[in-house]
């Protein structure tokens, strides 16, 4: 699998928040996107993965010499950020079951049931998520991104309201990620940055 | 198609367990009917105007809760989860699906209770559900497409019923005219071209939304 970005530029009107963004990523690869906040570092990730057009550029996915189209792309990747919320009406259960048929999976829950238990959520799967803690939630966030074990990840602050538990957990997900496909992640954390192989740095 | 159908099933697990739509469409259309009822009192409307209260009463109970079903993709931000998993289409088509089916079943509490309560005679009781069936889809599918723009915007409740009027309105004046004829001593050809008009409305809005569905949705 690989990535290219070519002269990504986004504006808000008339606000300039990227301007000429270009780089390649290959599998097996780690690329941080650094900054302060509201330089844009959200925007790109939404943009790469495909949430949002770019205002000029483009952004390609090759699988071998393969152009994905887009509806092909979400079948490779996964999204956790802070603005992507699942259904807090729903239990966990219901969350992951609706998610695995919309991403084809069908009824193969043993990936997910697996991913439940490794970030400590194991028994809680009939729970509603209103119920959880914004740490829990986050970690089911973690079981949606990856249930499809994607090619691609995309991670928009790993860290996000976890505690350090959560955080190793995770570190160890990101590490399977890092050597199975792709991760992308928006960060200024020092721990985080250790994955990375490639920065981009965006900024006012 | 199977993803729409695996949204609209989504959705009505969660309408189930918070109906919040369907409350606010019954209430609606329950308060109204019951004010319009104490109104006129003993005194019988004639028919073209109960047609057209008829037709009010279930536009504007509509208008109070069709826009939920994005509006609140968008507030409670899993608008973009979905984003991930399904294209345009098929979230369109799941959500039109979800908003026919409140429809009828709007309809089918509102329309025996307005018949009882206002004296409306009904003449012909196929044409009128005919009319009503037909007439759902046109309002289900401009409701729709207009609930998925006004998402995006910060006023979001009054928007919907001032933008939904003028592109509803021919299902309005087809709908109440086919249900006038419905109530009168006319046969079906005097309603053909009503009908007609209602059925090419919805097949060119639906149409039209699904194709454009995915501009609204992704810009």
């Amino acid at each position: 699998m690989k990535l290219i970005a070519d002269h990504i530029s986004k504006f808000f009107g008339e606000k300039r928040v990227l301007k000429n963004i270009t780089f390649e990523l290959n599998s097996g690869q780690c690329l941080a996107v650094v900054g302060p906040n509201g330089s844009g570092k959200t925007t790109l990730l939404r943009i790469l993965s495909a949430l949002i057009p770019p205002s000029s550029g483009k952004v390609q996915y090759f699988d071998g010499q393969i152009l994905l189209s887009k509806e092909n792309i979400f079948t490779h990747t996964g999204f956790l950020g802070p603005y992507l919320e699942l259904y807090d009406d729903l239990t966990a259960e219901e969350n992951l079951n609706f998610f695995s048929r919309m991403r084809g999976l069908k009824d193969d829950r043993s990936t997910w049931w697996n991913l439940m238990d490794r970030v400590g959520l194991g028994g809680r799967e009939e729970d509603a998520v209103k119920t959880y803690s914004s740490g829990m939630k986050q970690r089911l966030k973690y079981v949606f991104a990856l249930m499809h074990q994607p090619e691609i990840l995309f991670v928009d602050e790993p860290r996000s309201n976890l505690d350090m538990q959560g955080i190793q957990i995770v570190y160890e997900l990101l590490r399977e990620q890092k050597s199975r496909g792709m991760l992308l992640i928006a960060t200024n954390e020092e721990q985080d940055l250790a994955f990375a192989d490639f920065r981009v740095a965006v900024h006012d | 198609m199977i993803k729409a159908y695996y949204i609209f099933r989504k959705d009505l697990l969660q309408e189930f367990k918070t109906r919040f739509a369907m409350n606010a469409i019954l209430l609606f259309a329950v308060v109204t009917l019951s004010a319009v009822s104490f109104a006129i009192g003993t005194f019988t409307a004639r028919q073209e105007v109960l047609s057209a209260l008829l037709w009010i009463i279930l536009f504007f109970s509509s208008m109070s809760g069709l826009s939920h079903i994005f509006v609140k993709e968008e507030e409670a931000k899993t608008a973009d989860t979905l984003k991930l998993v399904a294209s345009a289409s098929a979230i369109f088509l799941g959500k039109f699906l979800f908003n026919i089916v409140l429809l009828f079943l709007l309809e089918i509490i509102v329309v025996p209770l307005f018949i009882a309560l206002m004296n409306f005679n009904v003449q012909n009781y196929l044409l009128l559900f005919f009319t009503l069936f037909i007439g759902s889809f046109g309002l289900a599918g401009g409701g729709t497409m207009v609930a998925a723009i006004i998402s995006k915007s910060g006023a979001k409740g009054a928007l919907f019923t001032v933008l939904s009027f003028p592109i509803l309105l021919p299902v309005l004046v087809s709908g109440i005219s086919a249900t006038k004829i419905a109530s009168q001593e006319q046969g079906w050809m005097t309603a053909y071209s009503e009908l007609q008009t209602l059925f090419a409305f919805s097949v060119v809005i639906i149409t039209a939304s699904i194709l454009l569905f995915d501009f609204v949705w992704n810009e």
